[in-house]
């Protein structure tokens, strides 16, 4: 459970590491606590998981990953796990969730982001998980629009 | 923009990790053989240009005791724009993409709790008056790739 002053932490925190010197002294500052305790509960976080990551948010279009797909999966149950795992292993694949098919509609069950150069690239490397498991049905799906992306804020209603 | 050889370094090391004490700018000076001041120019640089969409915490919604899930919605080409705008205006929802399926619209929402996200997906129903929508929440994560930004802080 989280605590009222861990949430004023956590809101705190999302609105990004100030670009001064003592940035922690200047955050704990405005949550009136101390620096030292205001480190301890960052790596506290981390180590719960709740941080799962203290660094930066990089928008990858502009380091050369310009191609990326929502690749879906028809997988049987009993596979899921191997399935998942191997798809996963895979450098060319950042993300990959299992979740439920709605069928007669969607009989997907597993879905992986890939990355490539261009589009071709991404089909390519479908083809190549597809090998790889045996998943013969699946389906690249691209964005034709990106219509809303932004940052979560957490506990922004007091 | 483009970015010089001690800015690719810079980014290699912060998406992994900012160093947590006191002054992790220093650090990073130290580590990359440069001034503080340098990085931290370099650093408002980056973020002013966007490149670096987040600096500091990156976290994990299920941790911080949030629900998540990925809709998609069938909307006619027509509607687009219009639909787009009523599940845009909720807060819990990060990212919404348009996709090349008949299930074209395709949205993560994030909010404190099941009931209230089962909530919101009626009134997002009530309000487009579109009830064809697939609720696909995650039933089991096998990998989230932290440097990619791609919805990693949301993970519906």
């Amino acid at each position: 459970m989280l605590s009222q002053l861990d949430k004023e932490i956590i809101r705190a925190l999302q609105e990004g590491l100030p670009l001064v010197s003592r940035p922690f002294l200047a955050l704990a500052e405005k949550l009136g606590i101390g620096e030292e305790e205001l480190l301890a509960k960052v790596r506290d976080f981390v180590d719960r998981g709740v941080i799962r990551r203290f660094g930066a948010a990089v928008r990858h279009q502009d380091l050369g990953y310009v191609s990326n797909a929502m690749v879906v999966w028809q997988v049987p149950e009993e596979r899921m796990e191997e399935v998942g795992r191997l798809m996963a292993s895979f450098d060319e694949v950042s993300h990959c969730y299992q979740r439920p098919a709605r069928l007669p509609d969607w009989p997907y069950n597993l879905f992986t982001v890939v990355h490539g150069q261009t589009p071709q690239d991404c089909r390519e490397i479908a083809a190549r998980l597809s090998r790889a498991s045996g998943v013969a049905n699946y389906r690249l799906l691209f964005s034709i629009a990106e219509l809303k992306k932004s940052s979560m804020k957490y506990f922004v209603e007091k | 923009m483009t970015l010089d050889s001690l800015d690719k370094q810079l980014l290699n090391i912060i998406q992994s990790h900012l160093p947590i004490e006191p002054e992790p700018y220093k650090k990073l000076a130290e580590t990359l053989g440069t001034t503080e001041e340098d990085i931290l120019a370099r650093l408002k640089r980056l973020i002013e240009k966007g490149v670096i969409r987040r600096l500091g915490a990156i976290f994990d919604s299920r941790r911080v005791g949030y629900s998540g899930t990925l809709c998609a919605m069938k909307v006619p080409a027509e509607r687009i724009e219009e639909v787009a705008a009523v599940i845009n205006s909720l807060p819990g929802v990060t990212h919404n993409y348009l996709r090349d399926h008949p299930y074209n619209m395709w949205f993560t929402l994030l909010v404190e709790s099941q009931a209230k996200l089962e909530n919101t997906l009626e009134e997002i129903k009530r309000r487009t008056g579109i009830a064809d929508m697939l609720h696909l929440p995650a039933l089991r994560i096998f990998k989230i790739r932290v440097n990619f930004d791609l919805g990693e802080d949301e993970n519906a």
